[in-house]
């Protein structure tokens, strides 16, 4: 090509990468300047600069592209809707009565952390496994027990995600694609079982959930037959829900639909009331319900040959897990869980949180959440900031993705659908982590939630997973 | 501990806003505990479980707001309440102007549709992939990040080519396009003279002297230093002569480098035949009769070039000071000299600069050392140690390795000074300073003080050591260029008007009578 003075009658309009000294020279001469927030790739691990140069290539870059965008295509397609709740034993795969699901990667009961420890002993005593605390921490190490992680039967559980088999499960099928995902009832509330507390109240709870508002739902939704979720989420949203740490809006939407039905049930008025009351008690209602819902959109996206989607983030309080779509199955990429910087209730300090825990991160990994963050200016004290900031989380999330979800939109950001389909190239190359919005349970067993705010993956699931995912493609 | 509590009726804040507050008073320094909630069952739950929960808090309701603060003494508690009550006060005007961030080019180059242009100044190491993706994306590059090595400049710059972009750089960080410098560079006058330089500070230097004589600068192309080298074959060079040539603004074309390779330097001249503007040609040490015989005008040092260019835009030579060498000046120093001050100890931080005014010593002197010396015979074994006339770039990587440019941190240039003053031998020490964008704040500043003392050290042992300094800027340059020029000499310090004479006085100062 004939080299041209193109440049000579433009305004000159600089991108920065590098000293930041070089920026404020062009400022001082009137030149619109971008200084990039600029990390080395794969944040200077050569191993993972090796493989980005491996799937950068043209040949197995084309191939990725081309199953990036199937896979992001099963995920804006996905129609999931809520067609029904039961007990765990009737309808989660391969649950057994000596079964305890939980969340993140797999773990071992001698390095679960507090909280799930304490949900662990609670769900036995619940289950009546076990007569008392002290005699469930010894029937959890007998090996008498199964732990298995909740994505491992196409679960996902908040928290320590504990679920055992007579607990009432959301049934979600995705219309589209035909498969379903299962979660646990919200127990709303601080002091509860998912958040590691156990005592006699956290029992009485879950029994009342198992004997009247899980029977109660089930029928409602036999007569309801099904709820589109995703139209739900979406107006949710348009509500000002970012649907992981705000469900204000979504459980009054979904309560809503529920209503007509839960009153024609051959329940009592008094248990009736007691389902309102339990409802209106907390926003987290529908909060479970959404994890469910994206729970069925990224597993229709899982096991594409080629994707480097990200279809799972979990954490089970210990390791901080991930899946890929090109690489099917129950491979997870690990690393250490983080702490969760943000407000605390009254009375608690850091000192006191937990690391990151619980499967809800799937609602970031499909698209809300932090990733949604601008939807939500009511939390953004959550995130430590102004809605300025708030609006930075969203626009920097569609750095990493792979495009937009336009059934899913953010008002603030001109309608633009919410960054769908985590690219792990993507994050290898810029260092940018996906951000997560979530709870903070107290890092003892016992004592339950003590605050929320933003946490990040380690890098290091990354690191192996894009190491990985060039070993498996190191052929083309 | 003792406690204040204070309970405001029917005083609504959302949980989320007050778990904040909370956290935040938590981190006052004389509260041992605080917590700050509105009175629901839940919260009252937890103050009940810690023990915390009076009867005038059991009382509280749902729209009440609770404040509990448990510190060292009653005292201290009521002024963590005064503090607490601070928090919830709203800040106005705390926002500020807001920048969106980007981490990648490419979204930045997606999110700012103008970018037309990538500075790329990270790590060597990862310099190419940034670049390399910066001319994907269509934007001409500045790459000033050293370490890169030839087969990815090559590489870099064959793509460049094949999308009509530019590739300046790497290891010249000097450029100005349509009137604004790029990282090492002056405040020139915008004008008719377009500059394309494998050199950087040889580029300044011609600048600088355009616009000393009243000329000015339509573009500066710095095309990096080894664009002239065999491997790379000048393609920068090449396509910025083709670029300039169709650029209307640019009357007259200078080219400013070392001499090329052969192979290169055909090409150069055959495209200088080519084109249908006037081009002077300075390759420092190089030779003038092929330069002539392609159709170029030769120019043996940066004055000359900038002098011959701004002749040929029309500018009249009487109109001009030219600076001619202070004769009177030359014998006075020489007198100064004792017999023994046989030597010239050059200090640059320039490399052309450096390269310049070893050339002018060269005409006159057989055997004069350097760290850049191509000639194996007298280049420097040991760069700690200087050998009769000796010339020393302190930007080259000898002194640059882990430690940032000379033109940035003095610290090599100030030992040395003193190094060579300590040397009875040592005639005249000579200096630049750059003036300009991507310089320090104050170069002559934190050299006086070692110039100062090199200069007592001299005159402790009863020698006249001559320092002679050059100061590359230009009238609109900051610091401001009279400022530093008045500090030097007042220090005692002879200024050169310009590289080309820094040289030439600094030959003259020592000579013996006859060349040596």
């Amino acid at each position: 090509m004939m080299a041209s003075p193109q440049l000579f009658q433009e305004k000159l309009n600089v991108i920065n990468i590098g000293i930041e000294m070089f920026r404020d020279d062009l400022q001082e001469q009137q030149v619109p300047v971008t200084h990039l927030n600029w990390m080395p790739p794969g944040r200077g691990n050569v191993d993972v600069i090796r493989a980005l140069d491996q799937v950068e290539k043209s040949a197995l870059g084309e191939k990725i592209a081309k199953a990036n965008a199937q896979a992001v295509e099963r995920i804006i397609q996905s129609q999931p809707v809520l067609i029904g709740f039961d007990q765990a034993i009737n309808v989660v795969p391969g649950m057994t009565r000596t079964t305890i699901l939980h969340s993140g990667p797999p773990i071992t009961w001698d390095r679960m952390c507090g909280a799930m420890k304490g949900a662990v002993t609670g769900a036995l005593v619940f289950e009546g496994l076990a007569t008392d605390l002290a005699d469930a921490e010894r029937v959890a190490a007998s090996g008498a027990i199964t732990f298995s992680p909740c994505h491992e039967h196409d679960c996902v559980g908040s928290m320590a995600g504990v679920t055992s088999a007579s607990m009432y499960m959301h049934i979600v099928e995705n219309k589209t694609y035909g498969n379903r995902a299962y979660t646990n009832l919200s127990e709303q509330m601080a002091k509860i079982l998912r958040m590691g507390a156990n005592d006699e109240s956290v029992i009485i709870r879950l029994n009342w959930m198992r004997d009247t508002l899980g029977p109660i739902l089930r029928d409602a939704m036999k007569l309801a037959k099904e709820i589109d979720l995703r139209l739900m989420l979406a107006q949710a949203l348009h509500m000002g829900d970012e649907c992981h740490n705000r469900n204000n809006a979504g459980t009054v939407l979904l309560i809503q639909a529920l209503t007509p039905y839960i009153i024609q049930t051959d329940f009592t008025t008094q248990q009736k009331k007691e389902v309102f009351e339990f409802v209106a008690s907390s926003d987290y209602f529908s909060g479970p319900t959404w994890m469910a819902m994206c729970k069925a959109a990224m597993d229709s996206a899982h096991g594409i040959e080629y994707s480097t989607i990200v279809t799972t983030m979990a954490r089970n309080g210990v390791d901080f897990g991930i899946r890929i779509s090109g690489i099917p199955g129950n491979v997870w990429f690990t690393g250490p869980s983080q702490q969760v910087i943000g407000p605390m209730f009254a009375g608690y300090k850091p000192k006191d949180s937990g690391l990151d825990i619980g499967d809800s991160a799937i609602t970031e990994t499909y698209g809300i959440g932090g990733f949604a963050m601008a939807t939500a200016p009511a939390i953004v004290a959550l995130v430590g900031g102004t809605v300025d900031e708030a609006i930075d989380f969203s626009r920097q999330m569609a750095e990493i993705t792979t495009a937009q979800n336009p059934n899913v939109t953010i008002p603030l950001l001109e309608f633009q659908g919410i960054a769908t389909g985590i690219d792990l190239v993507k994050v290898a190359q810029s260092g940018i982590l996906p951000v997560i919005n979530t709870a903070i349970a107290h890092k003892d067993a016992g004592i339950g939630m003590i605050g929320a705010g933003i946490v990040y993956p380690p890098f290091e699931c990354f690191e192996q997973a894009i190491v990985a995912y060039a070993q498996r493609y190191r052929h083309g | 501990m003792p406690l204040k509590i204070l309970i405001k009726k029917n005083t609504y804040f959302d949980s989320v806003s007050l778990m904040s507050i909370s956290t935040k008073a938590n981190q006052l320094p004389d509260v041992e505990q605080a917590f700050v909630a509105m009175a629901t069952e839940m919260n009252k739950g937890v103050l009940r479980n810690l023990n915390l929960l009076t009867p005038e808090l059991e009382d509280a309701k749902n729209g009440d707001l609770m404040i509990l603060i448990k510190g060292a003494s009653d005292e201290l508690n009521e002024q963590s309440l005064l503090a607490i009550e601070e928090l919830f006060k709203k800040k106005p005007g705390a926002k500020g102007e807001h920048q969106a961030k980007y981490a990648t080019l490419a979204s930045a180059r997606e999110n700012v549709p103008g970018s037309n242009l990538a500075v790329v100044s990270v790590n060597g190491a990862y310099a190419v992939r940034e670049a390399r993706a910066a001319l994907e994306q269509g934007l001409n590059v500045m790459l000033f990040s050293d370490n890169v090595s030839v087969e990815d400049e090559l590489a870099l710059k064959q793509l460049a080519h094949s999308k009509g972009l530019l590739m300046m750089g790497p290891d010249c960080g000097t450029a100005i396009i349509n009137n604004k410098a790029l990282c090492f560079g002056n405040h020139v006058r915008q004008g008719n003279i377009g500059i394309i330089g494998a050199s950087g500070t040889g580029s300044q230097e011609l600048s600088v002297r355009i616009h000393d004589f009243g000329g000015g600068v339509s573009q500066l192309i710095g095309t990096g230093g080894r664009d002239l080298h065999e491997k790379i074959g000048g393609i920068m060079m090449l396509d910025a002569m083709r670029m300039l040539d169709a650029d209307d603004q640019t009357k007259v074309i200078v080219l400013i480098s070392k001499p090329p390779a052969a192979s290169v330097e055909k090409k150069v001249l055959a495209e200088i035949s080519r084109c249908s503007k006037p081009v002077v040609v300075c390759f420092i040490g190089g030779k003038e009769a092929d330069v002539v015989k392609a159709g170029g005008v030769f120019a043996k040092s940066t004055k000359e070039a900038a002098l011959k260019a701004v002749l040929l835009t029309g500018v009249k030579e009487e109109d001009l000071d030219l600076h001619p060498l202070n004769w009177p000046l030359i014998e006075e120093v020489r007198a100064k000299l004792k017999p023994e001050q046989k030597y010239i100890r050059g200090l640059f931080c320039g490399g052309t600069l450096c390269d310049e005014a070893m050339y002018a010593a060269l005409e006159k002197y057989p055997k004069v050392y350097s760290n850049i010396q191509l000639n194996p015979e007298y280049r420097l074994k040991d760069v700690s140690k200087s050998k009769e006339h000796t010339f020393l770039d302190f930007g080259d990587d000898d002194f640059t390795n882990g430690k940032p440019h000379p033109m940035i941190d003095p610290s090599n240039r100030i030992e040395r000074l003193l190094q060579e003053a300590r040397d009875p031998e040592v005639g005249v020490i000579t200096m630049d300073f750059i003036l300009g964008y991507g310089s320090h704040a104050d170069p002559v500043g934190v050299m006086l003080d070692a110039i100062n003392e090199a200069k007592s050290i001299a005159a402790k042992e009863q020698r006249h050591l001559e320092i002679l300094a050059y100061v590359l800027g230009t009238d609109l340059d900051r610091p401001n260029l009279q400022d530093q020029i008045e500090r030097l000499s007042a220090a005692g310090v002879t200024i050169a008007s310009s590289s080309a004479n820094t040289g030439l006085l600094s030959r003259e100062f020592v000579c013996k009578g006859e060349a040596q």
